[in-house]
Parts: structure tokens; sequence; C-alpha cells
């Protein structure tokens, strides 16, 4: 042994500071078959409880309920498969997944992959949790209830906002109720058929568009003026008597706090319309600014973001919707309510928007906002919006300093939680893009980075958020495999464009697949009609 | 806490020195340079109003769990009541996959780094594939309405027409989540929701009804099967031919877990299914366990083009023999086009696929066959003890799968009354229907499952026999 553990730590420095590769980094690849192709007729995974003999005689023969021509012909072509195999095979599925727990995932920007404490998952796989049915009577539920209600009061004091309702399946959904309480607003007021337009920014996330599309809304989407804020000219000339009011970010996914986001508000306000704004990156924000100091009648919070859900493979998730008490009266039922000690599911609420979501939520994120709120108390929230911003910044100097590598919009202005990067300057220079490099940085055990929405107003775009998870040596590390895939550009453009090279799998063939009706295949049972068969 | 510094272990540069070095790196004094960005007037202004920290975990851990140790669970209580939720048990392989650290804290990596998490995905979608009997399938979202309103305005863009028909007792709250996708009837873009009716006596749909009310300017026929009220709908490739003759789409509203036994849709030739998949596997979470898929036969590449969710295809790597899976027409999502996308696509239940994946797998087609019959023999049992009561009657057709309709009427006494007292002997009760269906009388909608055998259903009829008398 010729090196010291002080030296390696030394050494391990030094790579990172000049940009070397940390980790000798090789993915788990199994060569793992689908499991549709596994398992032998026969075997079985798991066997379930059979009628008892007395059951059977009292009722006779199960199949002689089923409707004529109800009964299943041909039985479905699933595998047959022992346990253990089937255990197997989605462990190596589960070592062939990054994920965030294993890959440095401040990659992910917008997202704000943050460490979700495993203690937290104990909480909601307990049988209290977990084997609730959800039309249980409100008093069997107590628990359950006091944690919604008191989130809901945290979630207020965070946004300075009036009521809540933690139905919405995710950020998106919380988005969707934005635009249909808003439609039942001026539904109550007569006013729908002259206000149909939502105005949204270009770098406001899709569903601030999407979602008032699906309620019924004319979309008007902003774009930023040159120091990358949505052009307040245009934000004015787009506000009429037609306006339903706004669905707006701030700060954007650029990582820009636009400073007069109370003046797009106010316009809104005086043209009759309501305001939003989309939350799902609050992170740099907890603490230092709320939603309703800035006019807003309405926001949105990700449990799965902010407040440290994980994001289980994109869901299950939950989003929290807040708003003024003149907005309150539409939201969905039910809503959680406390009478004294007691809580309630209070349904009776005549002008409510009705449900977006069937019966309570997904409130496995509920409890571990809950917990996390309590674990940080208010100095806690403040530090992890100090922190988020301050690693942001931190990762902005390493970054900025890498060849290729540019931070379009509001030159002198310091970004909050996130920036959106370009690296229009090094496939300028060498080829390599944005895909290339983010099918590259997986080399090195780091997941990959989040380009950008749709569309790619900044070029070659990619947007890292490094969240108060991650330690300075995790922002040095970050930052050096960027550096490398630079310096690898620049020295061997082809090596990168060739990437990956250290994946389970290697490069995509048959791309036409993603878009051609005879190359397609959602199942396997349409890859062996169309594909396998003419092979 | 005020005069010590706040050093978090989920922050590890809450260290001061820590910060303090980024911050000379900098040359920032402090991080309110950084906070400089937000005016005064729009910064807050007074302490959030939430408790001080509980910071060491064990009294963390104490206080929550103490707040959850308050409800009662499906543990707890011997549990009668599905209506949507349904309990059936989970096998723990299921849960030992998903509380895998890579997948619990995956998110939208890359299609190399993520690739397991892609490949379980087409796994599920291919097996639920084999069970709906549809080429195909859709990563799933929110819930069963959801996935039902989507459908219907999913048949609105690929017919051009602007109504649909949908059986008067599919079930409220779904009807509830679909009509809030539909909008208002005076905005432009509706989606009407039209009903046909339902036979009082069997549950099953009214097939004259639904020919009488059906004609070309229809977009869709919905129907349920199992419906909400348990019937296993006999006539389901009846509706498909009905709605064809009018140029409408048959979309079958369907409980997966269902088809080890009954006909799929495909094979009844629905165009689109819609249902959930929260039997393959989920605990039942308070509903939180629920997602919602659609599914479609995929011979028309206008299905796919016009489907609201994203769609994965499994392709080919440069290694010979080696899959890999990739979204496919990324473009007309809310991801791709924004509002000139097919609805909105958004974080809703990816976990869950994994979980009903490894369900699938491990059941085989074996043992959801053998599922479907215990839940059919069982339900009957339940069924014929708690019918032998005084008072206590079951109402529709004898075709279902593990809900039925029980009407205490004669007992003279009120379905909250009677819940109300199970809960002295430790049981929930069916779901109350009196106030969604008042034709039914004082009716509750009672679920047996696999789950419970043949002592519980006794501890069930004894306890009902008590209160009810």
């Amino acid at each position: 042994m010729s090196e010291t553990p002080h030296e390696k730590v030394a050494r391990l420095g030094r790579l990172r500071r000049e940009g070397g590769v940390l980790h000798d980094y090789r993915a788990p690849r199994w060569d793992e078959p689908f499991i549709m192709e596994q398992g032998l007729p026969g075997e079985r995974g798991v066997l379930v409880p059979l009628a008892e003999d007395d059951v059977t005689a009292a009722v006779g023969e199960a199949a002689d309920y089923i409707p004529e021509g109800m009964r299943r012909g041909a039985a479905p072509d699933l595998p047959e498969m022992s346990q253990y195999q089937v255990l197997r095979h989605y462990l190596r599925y589960s070592q062939m997944t990054l994920g965030m727990d294993l890959g440095s995932d401040i990659s992910e920007g917008t997202c704000t992959m943050k460490y979700s404490p495993k203690m937290h998952e104990e909480l909601i796989r307990g049988h209290k949790s977990a084997d609730v049915h959800p039309w249980q009577d409100e008093e069997t539920m107590q628990g359950l209830l006091e944690i919604v209600y008191e989130t809901g009061q945290y979630l207020k004091s965070i946004s300075g906002m009036d009521a809540f309702t933690l139905q919405p399946g995710g950020g998106s959904h919380a988005v969707f109720t934005n635009a249909c309480v808003m439609r039942r607003y001026f539904e109550a007021k007569g006013e729908l058929d002259q206000r149909d337009e939502m105005i949204t920014t270009i770098f406001s996330h899709p569903c601030d568009a999407a979602t008032p599309m699906v309620a019924g809304f004319k979309v008007i989407t902003v774009m930023p003026d040159e120091n990358g804020y949505p052009d307040l000219e245009a934000f004015q000339a787009a506000v009429s008597e037609k306006t339903v009011g706004c669905m707006i970010t701030n700060p954007e996914d650029t990582g820009i706090y636009n400073p007069q986001i109370d003046k797009y508000v106010e316009v809104l306000h005086d043209a009759g319309a309501l305001a939003f704004t989309d939350q799902a990156n609050a992170n740099g924000i907890l603490g230092y600014a709320r939603a309703r100091d800035a006019g807003f009648d309405a926001c949105h919070f990700n449990l799965h973001k902010t407040f440290s859900s994980p994001h289980g493979c994109e869901g299950p998730a939950t989003g929290a919707y807040l708003c003024t008490d003149e907005l309150a009266r539409y939201l969905p039922v039910p809503m959680v309510t406390r009478v004294g000690d007691a809580y309630h599911l209070d349904y009776d609420r005549p002008e409510s928007i009705g449900r977006v979501r069937g019966f309570l939520g997904t409130w496995m994120g509920v409890i571990r906002a809950y917990a996390w709120i309590r674990n940080l108390g208010p100095e806690g929230l403040k530090e992890v919006a100090e922190i988020s911003v301050l690693n942001n910044n931190y990762l902005d100097n390493l970054l900025m300093a890498v060849k290729g590598v540019s931070r379009p919009y509001a030159e002198g202005h310091r970004r909050l939680d996130q920036v959106r990067y370009s690296l229009e300057q090094l496939k300028e220079d060498t080829g390599v893009g944005t895909e290339a490099l983010r099918d590259r940085m997986v080399d090195f055990g780091i997941q990959s980075f989040w380009m950008s929405h749709h569309p790619w107003v900044v070029p070659e775009p990619f947007t890292p958020e490094p969240c108060e998870t991650y330690s300075k040596d995790d922002l040095d590390e970050w930052a050096a495999v960027i550096k490398k895939g630079s310096d690898e550009a620049y020295a061997d453009a082809q090596f990168v464009l060739d990437s990956p090279h250290a994946q389970p799998i290697d490069q995509l063939r048959r791309i036409e697949a993603m878009e051609d009706p005879k190359e397609w295949a959602f199942t396997w049972r349409a890859y062996k009609k169309k594909i396998l068969r003419r092979t | 806490m005020a005069d010590k510094p706040f050093i978090h272990p989920y922050i590890p540069n809450s260290v001061p020195a820590t910060k303090q070095a980024m911050l000379d790196e900098l040359g920032l004094s402090s991080v309110e340079e950084i906070y400089a960005e937000i005016p005064d007037r729009l910064r807050c202004k007074v302490p959030l109003d939430i408790p001080p920290a509980i910071l060491a975990e064990r009294d963390l851990r104490r206080h929550v769990q103490g707040l959850l140790d308050k409800n009662a669970s499906c543990v707890d209580y011997l549990n009668f009541c599905g209506a949507g939720c349904w309990q059936h048990h989970v096998p723990s392989i299921v849960d030992e996959v998903i509380n895998r650290a890579e997948f619990v804290s995956a998110y939208c990596g890359g299609d190399y780094s993520d690739l397991g998490k892609y490949l379980a995905r087409f796994e599920f979608n291919s097996m639920l594939g084999e069970l709906l009997d549809f080429d195909g399938v859709a990563n799933p979202i929110y819930d069963w309405g959801d996935v039902a309103g989507r459908s219907f305005r999913m048949a609105r863009r690929i017919t051009g027409r602007d109504k649909v028909l949908v059986p008067s007792h599919m079930s409220p709250m779904r009807l509830m989540e679909a009509r809030t996708l539909c909008q208002p009837e005076a905005m432009a873009g509706s989606t009407k929701i039209r009903f046909y009716e339902w036979d009082r006596e069997t549950g099953m749909v009214d097939l004259d009804d639904l020919r009488g009310r059906l004609d070309d300017s229809f977009a869709a026929v919905y129907w349920e099967s199992p419906g909400y009220l348990g019937t296993i709908e006999a006539h389901g490739a009846e509706i498909v031919k009905i709605a064809h003759e009018h140029g409408a789409l048959a979309i079958a509203g369907v409980d997966p877990i269902t088809l080890g036994v009954l006909a799929p849709p495909g094979a009844l030739g629905a165009d689109i299914a819609c249902g959930d998949i929260q039997g393959l596997g989920m605990h039942m979470h308070a509903g939180g366990g629920c997602s919602g898929f659609i599914a479609f036969k995929d011979d028309d590449p206008v299905f796919a083009q016009e489907c609201p969710l994203e769609l994965y295809t499994v392709m080919e790597t440069a290694t010979p023999g080696q899959y890999a899976v990739a979204e496919a027409l990324a473009e007309r999502t809310s991801y791709g086009a924004r509002d000139q996308g097919k609805d909105w696509v958004g974080t809703a239940s990816g976990l869950w696929t994994i979980a009903a994946a490894v369900y699938m797998a491990v059941m085989g087609p074996q043992g959801l066959k053998e599922l479907g019959e215990t839940c059919i023999a069982r339900s009957h049992y339940a069924a014929k003890l708690l019918g032998e009561i005084p008072g206590v009657q079951i109402r529709l057709s004898p075709s279902y799968f593990m809900e039925f309709v029980v009407e205490f009427d004669g007992t003279g006494k009120t379905v909250a009354e009677i819940n109300k007292k199970l809960l002295g002997h430790q049981i929930f009760g069916g779901k109350d229907l009196s106030a969604e269906f008042p034709e039914l009388g004082q009716s509750a909608l009672y679920c047996v499952t696999e789950y419970y055998d043949q002592a519980d259903i006794e501890t069930l009829a004894a306890a009902v026999k008590v209160v009810t008398a």
C-alpha cells in the first residue's frame, strides 16, 4: 500500500480541482432478459388463499357467478416464475438505476433532488399509514387528519396564504387545481364568457401553460426580455378584460428572481384578474419571500421537491395548493378542518370546484413533509434556503470557469436556487452539445443533468440545482465532472459523442421507434408482433 | 438554538467553517448579499409560524409515530370497505423491491443512468397489456377518475365529437373528477357528459336506454366492469357493438385485478381501457395507493397520437441482443408542446408501476385466477351470511367479483348507525350508499377480498347481526 488514507483524501481533492475522474466508476451491467422471457410454465411466485371447503360448499363454483361471455378465455400471458428469481430480476434493475441516493443528483435542476430521510420511510410504511382505508370513519383517522391539518398551517405560514388543500397528486396537479379554482371564481362572477385567457411565461414550467389549456383557457406565453425577466411591456400588453390571470414562476427556471414581480401582479389585479405563482422551486426562498407578500392570490408547492418527499421514479407525489380567503370557497372537497380538538373532512362546500383527485390525496408525502418541517423548525427552514442559495452560487463560480459554459441573461445578478447554463460555445467549438455531455457525465457515477423544458430558449441548456443536501466536496466533484467532459470534448470530441462508455447498455439504436407507428412497441406483445416477427 | 450554530445532519454545509470557506471563495461576507436580489419590500418580515424544531431523530420518530398511532388501521380492524380502493394482500417481495433506495429516490434520470427504472416500467406496461389484451399501454397518472376524464377528452380529440355517454351508476367520485377535466358545459372546449340508465334490479347497464340515447354525435360510450356497485357487466361486447354502430369509441373502465378470471376489454372489442392499478400490489395509503392507467388497441396510430400520457417504446442498442426503453412521441405531451400538447403529464405514480410489475410477475396467470375465484367465493359467502340476518337483504345481480350491495331497510337502522356500531366490534363496514344512490335505500357497498378468510367473514356476520338487532 503506497498511499495512506490521508494521502488518498489529498489526491482526490487535487483531482477534483483539476477536473480529474474521482470515481473509477462502472455502472452495473446485468444483461438481464425481460421478465416476460423468463420462468417456466407451472412456476409460482406467490400463493394466494383459496376459498375454504365450507365456503365452496355454501356458494358453489366461482365461475358460475361470471356472466356468459365475461369469462376469460385464454389465460393472460404473464410470467410464471418463482419468487427468488423475480426478486433477483428486479434487484438487478434497481442496481441499474442510479437514482438520487447513489447519483449525487445535483444534476436534475428544477427537481430539487434533496435527501429524503429514511426515518420518514419507516413512518409511511407502517400499517398506521399504509393500511388505512380512505373511507374509514374520520374518528379512526384522527392522527392522519391532524398531520394534514397542521402541515397545511405550516404551508400557510410559509406562503402567507389563508387556506390550503393537499388533495392534488403532484405539482402539475396542484397547478391544474389553480386553473380550476380561477375558472370557478369567474364562473361564479358570471364572467367566464368574457375571460378566457391565461398568461404564463416561457420560463415557467410547461404545466403552467398546459393545465389552463385543459381547464378551457387560451394561453398567452410571454417571452423574456434581454435580462431574462418576463418582458413587462409584453406582459402588460397581454393583460385585458379577457384575462383570467397568470400562472408564473419566480424565480423562473433560470434561477433569476424577478424583483418587480409585484408590479406584474398589480397589472393583473387592476384588470380584475387573478395571480398564481408556481412555487415548485421554493427551496431558495423558504422564510425569505412569500407569495402573498408579492400580492399573489394563490400558489403551490411540491412536497416531493422542497419538502423532502422522495421522487419515487416520478411519483407518487403530493401537490400543496394554497390561496386567499377569497378563493378558499372553491377549493376541492373534502377539506380538512379542525373543530376544538377534533379533525374533520368537510364535504359541505357548495361552491367547491368538486374534485381533482379521488379520496383524500397522496398523504404519504404529507407525513414526510410534516416530519421534515418539524425536524427543521422555523430557523432550520431558513437555513435550508440559505445553504441552497450559497451552494448554487459556489457551484456557479466553479462552472463559469469551465471552458464552453456560459450563463445567459441578467449579467451581474446572482441566481438563487438554480441556474440555466448554456453549452452553445462548447457545441460550436467541438460539436459536443448538451445531450452528448449529459450522456458522458453518467460515466462518472453522477446522475445525468436536466437540460431544459421545451422549447430550448437557452441554446444547449443544462440546469443543475445544488440544494442543501450536497456537501462542498459534492459540489467540487460535480463541477469537476463537467470540466472533465469539457476537456474531453476539446481534446477528442468523438469520444464524448460516442458516450456513454461505462453504462449498463450502449448507445440507443432504432431511434425511429420513438415516432414511427410501424416501429414503436409500447408492450412486449407489440414488439413480438411488429419487430421480432420480421427479423 | 440561537446561541449555537445550527448544524443539521441533512445539511453538510451548515457547518460554520465550511460555510465561511465557501463565502470566502465567492468574496461574500454573508448569504444576505445574494438575497439582495429580492427587494426589501418583497422580503418576508415575520417569523414563520412553525413550532420549534424536534431535532433528534428518536424524538421526532416518537412524535410522528404518536400521531399516526391515533389511527385505527385495517390491520387493527377487519375492513369490508372497498369502493374504489381495495385491501388486497401485498406480497412482501413487492415492498422489498419498491423500497430499494434506487427506486425510491430516482426521478427523471437519463435512458442510461436510470435504465432499470425504464425497463421495469416497460415490463409493467407489457404485463398490464397482457391482462387487458391491448398492445398500447401508457404510463399511469393519478387515479381512475382522472384517467376516465382524460379518456373522454382523448375520445373527443379522436372523433371530433364533444359528448360522451356514461352509465348513471358510474362511481360518483370518478364522475366528479372527470367533470373537473371536462370543463363547464358553457365553455367552447368542453366535453359534455350525458347519461344512460342502469337496471335497478340487476345493476347491469340498460341496453335499450343506451340505444335510445346514443346517436352519431357522441365521441364515446363508457362503462365500468365491475361497476362501482360491484356488478360484473354482462353486456360489454354489446355495448361495444352499439357504440361502434354510431361511430363512437368504446371505453371500458376496469379493475385489472379481476382479469385473471374476467374477459379483458381488448377481447370485448373496446377501443380504450382505463382504470386503477391500486389492487395490483399497492397498500391503500388512505387512497394514496391509487394510480390510473390508459390503454388502447394501437391498431390505428391516432390512439397513441392522442393519448395524453407518456408512452415508452422498447428499442435496441449498439450491442446485439441488448434492449433499451425510451419515450415515444414525446413531442405531443405537455413537456414537448406546452399548451399545444395533449392534456398534461407530471409526477404522479411511477413507483406504483414498479410495484404492479412485481405483483403481476409473482402472481402470474394462475395466481390471478385463484385470487379471482377466492374473491368471488368469499364475497358470495359473506353475502349469504349477511342476507340471512333479519331485515338485511342483498341487492342486484349475484354476478359480482368482490363487492356487493347490502340493504338494511328492514332493520330500521341507517348504514351510518350500523357502521358506527361496527366500529365497536373493530370492524369497518361497507361504504354508505344512501346519499349517492337513494333509490337503494339504506344500503352499503361491502367488499370481501382474498385478504379476509371464512372466520373473518363469520365474525363480520355475527357483528352485523348484533348491531342490527
